[in-house]
């Protein structure tokens, strides 16, 4: 262990990693973050399968409403959002890529893009949550919308709501990496041998992407 | 071994190393520690004060109880004591208590390694704690909350009290545990010393393990759903319990699978043999981590379940019985013939090994359909779960804070005084608890606030039976405080215990060993009793 010793005094240089004190090895500090973060993102999976759990009761319960209540969203700007998303999962995808070849200001070009998708996507929503406020499609008690008859549209508004504001928050929370990992990758602290930081940013920002994939259809398809 | 070794001298030795308590000094360098020990220790502060807390609430309902006409307070007065009660003990003591403390302080130095793999997301969870307590605790005074601390629908969306802080602070709580339960997982996975692998880990380190499963996979779930249960919207109470035992019926291994835990590991110690079984041990944790995943609906036996759902999840509960049996009895084949210590902790292991057969051959009990449609909501439930989650649950972490106490303070406590302590913890439980399953049984239910004079004598016993309870507890706070403060200095292992967390100083330095160990030999190994431990070069 004594050779391991020396790394924990040494201060790194530019584009090179720094190890934890308590990590022994590079390599362990990487296996450990990359589990610390797999694992983050199974809770996140399952913090969403709650609410796709009432979804999936309350749809069935109450069909007509659903259905109806679906129709009232704008599967254009729903469309529109869903493409800027999986875009900007290419685009910082490929920024990873970029970091391991060493080309850091391709990655900085395509890591501005993803987000402004990000940006944009943001934007899109809220357009779409005004339209609803305008309506009175709120949910719970605030709800005031008369065009749907049957019971039920109430649920369907909060279930909306409930899922959409959580996806936007991780959205703000993704764009906050991504700008971390932008600023690591303009400085040149990012290189082909310190790219974990990226990757896992990534990673996160492929869960707001999949998530998504997944509410597009069953809030506006069905 | 390179670190000096405090031998037993009779003075005051003069405590010339310097370790993880002394290194640093004030309030600023605790709060801002990424030092698991010293996580753990305020984790232990600030769940004492909880438990503290917690215990104030249950004497009220104790005392409340003893005539059964009001006697201190009234009726909404008596429902926020048992809501406070429930949610303090639940949240803010059991779940975070062996785990927090223990798991933080132990686990690197079981697993012969300098800190947890996250140190700051460890500092961040008992911030997430703070928070989420301090929440909970302020909005249920302020807001007076009234659901008990299931906050079943449809009351929780009908009553006029405010719910929005407690479920707040809830759900941080629930972010504290899920950031220490995945910090935990990848410990164990990444973080072994040399040596180590999967069958070496003590079995602590296995329960932990399994707890943490539970944490990182059953929490979330309950997470956002607030506003989906309003009847009057629509919305559909039962579903709500569904999704409220998903998660809490699982939070229940939780609390119980650390204490096992500790069981395993303190038995080996004071019966000073190999423990027995160490494979079933370590695989019944997982087991029960897995079958507790899908048991949650022997809580809803009278909420309208088909009868082949109750069928299910009746076996599928009794399967928790087996695992917990096959552990049960590889600890009593631990102790046959072994070498047993008599101490403090071997009174509460004893203690504990009672309540678990008695409170899970009752739950086998209540987990049977046709008998629980009697029992459902009566006291005979609540003893239950107390013989599970005070019986075995508060004993483990007694056995842990006695075992361990020399560990993280360096000091001895007095051993008669805890003797003196456990004896009155424990035939205090028996008194404030076995009264209830009578009472369960004769068909008083449970949170009701006035009862017919015949359920009096009981109740006064159950009463009487706290007081002993609470007695035992000040003893325990009178002597280790002295203990901390003039304590008979500790040697490093004042056990003799062969765990690997015993192989650093007492207290142990800042970074834990002064070089990595190497492990060679197998946990808990007590092959040749009174040699010095010598299975591990450091």
């Amino acid at each position: 262990m004594s050779s391991s010793d020396h790394a924990h005094h040494h201060a790194p240089g530019p584009g090179e990693p720094t190890l934890a004190h308590h990590f022994d090895t590079q390599d362990q500090q990487n296996q450990a973050v990359r589990l610390g973060m797999w694992l983050f993102l199974g809770t996140e999976v399952l913090l969403f399968a709650g609410l796709f759990l009432g979804y999936t009761v309350y749809r069935n319960f109450y069909h007509e409403a659903f259905h109806e209540a679906s129709r009232h969203l704008s599967l254009f700007l729903g469309t529109t959002n869903t493409i800027v998303l999986i875009t900007s999962s290419l685009t910082v995808a490929l920024a990873l890529w970029a970091v391991q070849q060493g080309k850091n200001k391709l990655a900085a070009a395509l890591l501005v893009f993803t987000i402004l998708c990000a940006f944009g996507f943001l934007g899109i929503k809220s357009l779409e949550y005004a339209e609803k406020f305008r309506e009175g499609a709120l949910p719970g008690k605030w709800y005031h919308f008369s065009e749907i008859t049957a019971p039920g549209a109430n649920l369907y508004y909060t279930i909306y709501f409930l899922m959409t504001g959580l996806h936007a928050f991780h959205v703000i929370v993704g764009m906050c990496v991504l700008i971390w990992v932008l600023k690591g990758v303009v400085k040149g602290r990012f290189s082909p041998k310190n790219d974990v930081a990226v990757e896992l940013g990534a990673l996160y920002w492929h869960l707001v992407d999949l998530v998504w994939i997944f509410l597009f259809p069953l809030l506006y398809l069905i | 071994m390179s670190q000096p070794v405090n031998s037993a001298e009779p003075a005051e030795p003069a405590r010339a190393t310097v370790n993880y308590l002394n290194h640093d000094r004030g309030v600023w360098s605790w709060l801002t520690t990424i030092d698991h020990k010293r996580i753990g220790i305020m984790y232990l502060v600030s769940v004492l004060l909880a438990f503290l807390i917690g215990g104030i609430f249950a004497m009220a309902v104790r005392i409340e109880l003893l005539t059964p006409d009001p006697t201190i307070m009234g009726a909404n007065t008596y429902n926020r004591m048992f809501t406070l009660h429930g949610v303090v003990m639940i949240f803010l003591f059991m779940i975070p208590a062996i785990p927090g403390v223990f798991g933080n302080f132990m686990l690197p130095l079981m697993l012969g390694a300098k800190d947890v793999a996250f140190p700051k997301l460890n500092l961040l969870s008992i911030y997430l704690y703070w928070t989420g307590a301090i929440l909970a605790v302020s909005g249920m005074i302020m807001g007076g909350a009234d659901t008990g601390w299931t906050f079943y629908a449809p009351y929780s969306t009908s009553t006029p009290e405010t719910l929005f802080p407690v479920l707040l602070g809830v759900f941080i709580l629930g972010f504290s545990s899920i950031v220490t339960g995945l910090n935990f997982i990848v410990t164990i996975h990444t973080l072994r010393a040399p040596g180590m692998g999967w069958m070496r880990l003590p079995l602590f380190v296995w329960g932990i393990y399994a707890t943490s499963i539970i944490q990182v996979l059953a929490t979330p779930v309950i997470g956002l759903t607030v506003g989906l249960f309003d009847a009057t919207r629509g919305g559909d109470p039962v579903l709500f319990q569904h999704m409220f035992w998903f998660y809490s019926h699982p939070a229940v291994y939780i609390m119980v699978l650390p204490s096992m835990a500790v069981v395993s590991e303190a038995i080996a110690a004071f019966s000073r043999k190999n423990i027995f079984g160490y494979k079933m041990i370590a695989y019944s944790s997982l087991g029960i981590a897995f079958v507790g995943f899908f048991a949650w609906g022997h809580h809803m036996f009278v909420s309208g379940q088909s009868t082949f759902e109750n069928g299910a999840f009746a076996v599928i509960s009794m399967f928790v019985g087996v695992f917990t049996a096959i552990k049960v009895f590889n600890w009593v084949g631990t102790l046959y013939r072994g070498s047993i210590v008599v101490s403090t902790p071997l009174i509460y292991i004893c203690g504990f090994l009672f309540f678990i057969v008695f409170g899970g051959m009752t739950g086998i009990a209540v987990a049977t359909v046709s008998l629980d449609v009697h029992w459902h909501d009566t006291y005979f439930v609540v003893a239950h779960f107390h013989f599970i989650m005070v019986g075995a649950v508060i004993m483990a972490f007694l056995i842990a804070l006695h075992y361990w106490f020399p560990k993280m303070f360096g000091r001895m406590y007095h051993e008669g005084w805890g003797m003196v302590a456990a004896g009155f913890i424990v035939l205090g439980f028996n008194a404030t608890f076995i009264p209830q399953f009578l009472l369960g049984n004769a068909g008083m239910p449970r949170r009701y606030y006035m009862y017919p004079e015949r359920f009096q004598a009981l109740n006064v016993a159950s009463t009487a039976g706290a007081s002993l309870l609470a007695i035992g507890f000040v003893i325990i706070l009178i002597y280790l405080t002295f203990a901390l403060v003039r304590g008979k200095r500790a040697v490093d292992n004042p056990w003799d215990s062969r765990g690997y967390e015993w192989l650093s100083a007492s207290p142990p330095p800042k970074h834990n060993f002064a070089e990595q160990p190497i492990i060679t030999q197998d946990a808990h190994s007590y092959q040749n009793p009174g040699e010095e431990v010598e299975h591990v070069v450091i």
